[in-house]
């Protein structure tokens, strides 16, 4: 099926995600959309599956030109997507996920469960994917979950796939199987949008490339071009990913933890065994796809896990077992991963915000009562010394942009009297300009001889910060190894394969 | 400073959710910059805050809105108005007319039940229906306070009667056993109906901190074994029972435990509006001024943030909860020990535990919003007696205008529609 | 390994459990064990504390019967310690199974409540009679309307929306049958009308909770106060003047089936009920059915557990939510005829007594599933007929105390004490398209 865009723009409020965009792709083509986080490409396609309105443009399929008014429309004219956030109902099992929407019926709308998992299974078998009709979704790993969004398209029988940054979730091997999967189903006919950030995988798979800058289709690239072009033209200037910093003046192991163990709620095991140490002055960065105990770790240290046991020590000092409010006190920074879930309150002021992790104590704090006076001067010092673009210090954290609300959440958690600063994707959906700042600030903390704990799911990042890299895998240290180890390896580690020569680096 | 007394611009209606499986937005998310700001706003914005927003506009119209409504009924089952619609062809001016009886004759009813009665000739009487107003806002008052502030830190505190209920029992124990001095008797047992409000608001807060168990159910269910507590005390002599009656109902309380009068015994006002007063002083302070407040705010804004900032959920559940059980139980005590002073029974609450939810709504979950509303409903509810009275048109309209009114203010855009106004543009 | 899977975050009006609180682990298998061990220390501890003496006379048929049973005349404190003794020796099969780690067996926790319940009967109600069909008659009649909210109840929660306003739909209906009945003078133009009355009050909680986004629980609680104030109203002002025209409609009377009502004490609880009663029977079996096993059922399941994956299936989210509480208001509204077509002839201002709340804690104790709901509504229903039948015979037992059983463990039950209740995902939170 060969699809045509035209004109697309789609507006929120003010703000023009996609402006006037167009695209065209062929059917047995793999074609990518590449883009920065933020770019409009997962805008652009929601517009093509009915999701959203365009408020300008057209969608055009074989030549007609189609008016979806929701995503019923587009898989009828045999659009299947693979959602970034899987479109799946835990409950169900994976033939009812498969089929809803899709049912086929018998006695008075009766659910024909028998063939609807034959359905899967004949999809199944026809591509390798090895799914079981019959099992729980929430009981399935992530990678399996993906395969059953692509047996979801093509049992209703989509010509034109669209993966929306599907590997985001996926280990390096599970990476690769997917792309093997999406050239399976290219060999089928069938057409793909792929959309990513990721460099690596658009020169393994594109037929061809379609470079997304803020809404706007900035042209289109060769698959074999390198690296660094692509990823000037997606940022729009050359990138700089080297973030400039003396070698490290190293002081005693400040911070020492050691055989963590992680259970969650419901018994599963999100970090086994782990130890290792940071000195004073050293950013340890740790390295790993999205989901292998990153996110535990760091509420372990914080109090915010529940059932932990080992040992942390930040001077001496035991932590597993404290309150997160006596962690805090005793000087660990944290820039949690999504501040919007646990970094600031929305409905906040920037200056009430400001205050968050000290409403217990001085300077803002006098029997009970609150120090307006002290925070306001506070707050209005922090907006110029951090370069938050904001009205005023009233303004409230939810009209902030990305990046300003994150210089707020690192405001709020450099000035204090930090031993230990923990950092989870800092950079997270934040602008290039206050990516520098932050990184800035961070290696400013490590130079004044804080220790640094950095998480990161960007390798670049981790890789630019660190003095030393740890890499997770399931829960467990694949490895702790120098800075400047290859990428390769690094890569290779983080699908929990130790190379054989390789050397921990001891702090 | 703080937000609470700003006005809020945007009309993003109460109860916007967190959209529920967002993100694939993530790229708007992301770069978004100011402008998506307000997008993002205006589905992330958790209900309770929703509140605080709106327009006074459609505010306006919401009142407007019900009253008509509440017209519409009275018209509706006005015996001259029907009576003459049967001849309206022939002779509208009759229609008319007793329509414009039968509507006026009920709001000017409200009126001088509510405000000023033009009827009587001493000066003193004349305004006495104002301070009938004053005493029915007192626990309205009281109670609206103890589900706002239960508001702010997004929790729904549906348990009113049931900690009136209990505090009330408990107070009238305290009233009616003993005979202390007043200056002991009465404090005593004000603070042991707090005491016990909060205990029964408490449980559902810490049933929420320890076990998730959601207050709303909590609450709701409080309130049944409340009532079947009280009940049952009612039936034991040394609880609540009075000797040799098998009425459930105690004994009339000591003259030392009863809230003195403001303005004398000529006018039924008591000293239960004063301390619904301090009440609102002291929680206006609690919320704008006090660590405690910042703190049960930004539990209510962002449970998650508050946690990872070292501020203890759970707790704050707790102590939000047994504060605002401590509200609603001095909305009982006032009931016991001021207003029906007669003795305790299970209806002690008189609907308040309800009303309260509708007053702290129209208050925006404001302390000086909830006193306005608080009074307003007080002389809805002054006003309704003397309508039902003297045109015989039953004070449950009161309860119609009431509820309406809150559905109204809470979706701004169906009142836009109704009147044909242009949708608020999202800034 | 946790997965990334999109689950709704519960926010405000989500009645799921907050995020931000640690929730206790499930009670999980020592359930079972914990609640018979529990309910036998009660009955133990009764038997300690009080003495009884005489016989209990259990009469198992009524006059009507074709083929009578006998009265069963036992020995009172003999029967009940003997009853402890059983239930001593289940529980004990309980913790055995327990820590065989092997299945426990449904036969076990029945045969427990029959003979906790026989053993307790015959303590209090030493030197009396009971009539076991008119206790478990009565249970049932008391029942019918629980059953009806709850269903309603279900319903609505499994496509998102919670509806707390259950009351407001039984009193309501039970107005417009009334009404309708009076005028028109059959009672089954009342029945139309009170499933009426209850879609249109589920349409304007949807009109709210849906299209304008207010928070479900604000709505339900404002329209309980709503019905209250307008039914009343309407009471004193229309209905009580012109009680002969407008409030005084045909009752509707028991219709025995034959052959079925004739079975011995099953026939005279179950098959001899007005009609009402047998719709009430295909309702829950249809319900039950097809929420399970039609395409209907999966949507509107889908759509209460992850309304934008349904969504983005071509879905339509609100609209599926809308026909399922009207329909779920309907079934609700029925349930209010009950009581002014069979319960007592006419309307009476709040009559329903606070019934759909009690269906609520049905609702959730019955895990959001029909049939359990169903369960736990005659449940309730027992609990409140029990009471009633206790005082009557003078026993011991304060009525207060089993009238708040109900509510008691459906708290426990929401606190996860006796096995958590998790709502459906998405309840209570509106859907947004953008």
């Amino acid at each position: 099926m060969r699809l045509v865009l035209r004109g697309i723009t789609k507006r929120f409020g003010s703000m023009v995600a996609n402006d006037s965009i167009s695209l065209t792709v062929e059917p047995g083509e793999i074609h990518c959309l590449l883009g920065e986080n933020g770019a409009g490409k997962s805008t652009l396609m929601n517009v093509l599956y009915g999701l959203y309105k365009a408020d300008e443009g057209e969608i055009e399929l074989d030549g007609k030109v189609q008016h979806f008014t929701g995503p019923g429309d587009a898989m009828a004219a045999g659009i299947g997507m693979v959602h970034q956030h899987f479109m799946l109902i835990p409950v169900f099992t994976v033939a009812e996920n498969v089929m809803l929407g899709n049912e086929t019926t018998g006695f008075a709308g009766s659910l024909d469960l028998d063939a609807a998992s034959a359905r899967v299974t004949e999809i199944s078998e026809r591509f390798g994917f090895h799914v079981n009709p019959d099992s729980l979704v929430e009981d399935l790993p992530v990678g399996v979950q993906q395969r059953v969004e692509i047996i979801k398209a093509l049992s209703r029988d989509a010509e034109l796939l669209v993966f929306d940054e599907p590997t985001a979730v996926l280990t390096p091997q599970e990476t690769d199987e997917l792309m093997d999967i999406m050239r399976q189903l290219k060999e089928a006919g069938k057409a793909i949008v792929f959309i990513t950030h990721k460099l690596r995988e658009v020169r393994a798979v594109a037929d061809r490339i379609t470079v997304i800058r803020l809404g706007k289709v900035v042209g289109e690239a060769d698959p074999k071009a390198s690296n660094a072009e692509l990823a000037s033209m997606m940022v729009g200037r050359p990138v700089e990913l080297v973030v400039h910093k003396d070698p490290p003046t190293l002081g005693d192991a400040a911070f020492v933890v050691k055989d963590l163990r992680v259970v969650d709620a419901a018994g599963h095991v999100h970090v086994n065994g782990l130890s290792f140490t940071i000195r004073a002055g050293e950013v340890l960065a740790v390295a790993g796809v999205q989901g292998n105990g990153q996110t535990e770790l760091t509420e372990a240290i914080l109090g915010l896990q529940d059932d932990v046991t080992g040992s942390i020590t930040l001077d001496g000092v035991e932590l597993v077992g404290r309150s997160t409010r006596k962690i805090l006190d005793a000087g660990v920074g944290f820039i949690p991963e999504d501040r919007q879930v646990d970094g600031l309150v929305p409905g906040f002021t920037i200056a009430e915000n400001l205050m968050l992790n000290r409403s217990f104590k001085s300077p803002f704090v006098k029997n009970g009562s609150l120090r307006l006076g002290a925070l306001r001067e506070f707050a209005q010092k922090k907006l110029t010394e951090y370069d938050v673009r904001a009205r005023d210090i009233d303004a409230l954290a939810t009209n902030l942009s990305g990046g300003n609300q994150q210089k707020v959440v690192v405001a709020r958690e450099l000035s204090r009297d930090l031993r230990l600063l923990v950092a989870a994707q800092p950079t997270r959906g934040v602008d290039v300009g206050s990516i520098e700042f932050i990184h800035k600030q961070i290696v400013a903390t490590r130079d004044s001889g804080i220790p640094v704990l950095v998480v990161s799911t960007e390798l670049d990042e981790v890789v630019a910060l660190a003095d030393r890299i740890m890499v997770l895998y399931r829960g467990q240290v694949v490895g702790i190894v120098p800075a400047d180890t290859p990428r390769e390896t690094l890569g290779l580690m983080m699908t929990g394969e130790r190379p054989k020569d390789l050397k921990d680096v001891v702090a | 400073m703080s937000d609470t007394d700003k006005p809020k611009q945007d009309d993003a209606p109460v109860g916007a959710p967190v959209d529920v499986a967002d993100d694939s937005t993530a790229d708007t998310r992301a770069d978004a910059g100011a402008d998506a700001g307000a997008d993002r706003e205006a589905r992330s914005r958790s209900m309770l805050r929703e509140i605080a927003s709106g327009d006074a506009l459609s505010g306006v119209l919401a009142v407007f809105l019900a009253v008509f409504v509440g017209s519409v009924m009275i018209a509706a089952t006005d015996d001259g108005v029907r009576e003459t619609l049967s001849y309206i062809t022939a002779r509208p001016s009759d229609f008319f007319s007793a329509l414009w009886d039968a509507i006026s004759g009920a709001y000017s009813a409200m009126f001088r039940g509510a405000v000023y009665n033009n009827l009587v000739t001493d000066p003193a009487q004349q305004w006495r229906p104002l301070t009938e107003t004053l005493k029915f806002a007192g626990p309205l008052i009281l109670g609206g306070l103890g589900v706002g502030l239960a508001f702010r830190a997004a929790m729904f505190n549906i348990g009113g009667r049931g900690q009136m209920l209990l505090a009330g029992g408990a107070a009238a124990w305290i009233g009616f056993r003993f005979d202390l001095p007043m200056i002991i008797h009465l404090p005593l047992a004000v603070l042991v109906g707090m005491l016990f409000g909060a205990l029964w608001g408490g449980i559902a807060g810490l049933l929420k901190a320890r076990t998730g168990a959601h207050e709303v159910i909590v609450t709701i269910m409080l309130n049944y074994v409340g009532y079947y507590l009280v009940f049952w005390a009612l039936t034991k002599e040394w609880l609540l029972a009075t000797p040799g009656s098998v009425n459930p109902k105690s004994p009339p309380m000591k003259d030392s435990a009863i809230l003195p009068k403001v303005l004398g015994d000529r006018f039924n006002l008591h000293f239960g509006f004063i301390i619904a007063l301090v009440a609102v002083a002291v929680v206006w302070w609690l919320l704008n001024r006090s660590t405690l407040g910042y703190r049960i705010r930004a539990v209510g804004e962002n449970p998650n943030a508050a946690r990872a900032s070292g501020i203890n959920v759970g707790r704050t559940y707790t102590v939000v909860m047994m504060l605002g059980g401590a509200l609603l139980g001095l909305a009982g005590v006032n009931q016991v020990l001021g207003t029906v002073t007669s003795g305790v029974s299970v209806d002690i609450d008189a609907g308040i535990g309800f009303d309260a939810i509708t007053v702290a709504l129209l208050g925006r979950s404001r302390p000086l919003g909830i006193l306005a509303a608080g009074i307003l409903f007080g002389a809805f509810k002054a006003g309704g007696f003397t309508m039902q009275a003297s045109e015989n048109i039953s004070v449950d309209l009161v309860l119609v205008v009431q509820s309406l009114i809150v559905l109204f203010l809470a979706a701004p855009p169906l009142v836009r529609a109704i009147f044909r106004l242009p949708a608020q543009e999202a800034k | 390994m946790s997965t990334t899977m999109d689950r709704p975050t519960p926010e405000s009006g989500g009645l799921a459990p907050d995020d931000a609180v640690t929730p206790t682990r499930t009670a999980g298998r020592r359930k079972l064990p914990t609640i018979l061990g529990v309910v036998t220390v009660l009955l133990g501890l009764r038997l300690l504390t009080t003495s009884r003496s005489g016989d209990t006379t259990f009469r198992l048929a009524v006059d009507s019967d074709f083929a009578k049973l006998p009265d069963a005349v036992l020995p009172s404190s003999a029967t009940a310690w003997l009853m402890l003794v059983v239930c001593l020796a289940l529980t004990a099969e309980a913790v055995r199974r327990m820590l065989a780690r092997s299945r426990q067996p449904l036969w076990l926790p029945i045969v427990f409540a029959l003979a906790w319940m026989i053993g307790f009967l015959s303590w209090e109600a030493a030197g009396s009679r009971i009539s076991i069909v008119s206790l478990l008659a009565g249970a049932i009649a008391l029942a019918i309307p629980l059953v009806f909210g709850a269903l309603g109840g279900v319903l609505g929660e499994r496509a998102g929306v919670v509806n707390i306003a259950i009351d407001g739909q039984l009193l309501f209906g039970a107005f417009a049958a009334s009404i309708t009945a009076s005028l028109t003078g059959s009672p089954w133009a009342g029945l139309v009308a009170a499933m009426a009355a209850g879609a249109l009050m589920a349409l304007v909680l949807g009109l709210f909770a849906i299209t304008y986004f207010v928070d479900q629980v604000i709505v339900g609680v404002v329209l309980n106060v709503l019905v209250v104030g307008l039914t009343n109203f309407l009471f004193r002002q229309v209905l009580t003047p012109n009680a002969e025209s407008l409030n005084s409609p045909e009752r509707m009377r028991g219709l025995p089936i034959p052959v079925l009502g004739d079975i011995p004490l099953i026939g005279p609880i179950f098959f001899r009920q007005p009609a009402l009663v047998y719709v009430l029977y295909v309702i829950v079996a249809l319900v039950a059915w097809s929420l399970y096993r039609t395409r209907w059922g999966l949507r509107v399941r889908a759509v209460g557990e992850h309304p934008k994956a349904a969504d983005t299936v071509g879905i339509k989210v609100n609209r599926t939510r809308y026909r399922t509480i009207l329909l779920a208001g309907a079934i609700a509204g029925l349930g209010g005829a009950y009581y002014s077509l069979v319960s007592v002839s006419g309307f009476n201002r709040e009559m329903t007594g606070g019934a759909g709340y009690i269906a609520l804690a049905a609702v959730i104790f019955g895990k959001w599933d029909p049939i359990r709901a169903t369960l736990a509504a005659l449940l309730f229903g027992f609990a409140q007929n029990l009471a009633g039948v206790l005082s009557s015979i003078g026993a011991q037992i304060p009525p207060q105390l089993l009238l708040s059983l109900p509510y008691v463990i459906t708290i426990f039950a929401v606190a996860g004490l006796v096995g958590r209740s998790r709502p459906p995902a998405a309840d209570g939170v509106a859907y947004r398209q953008q």
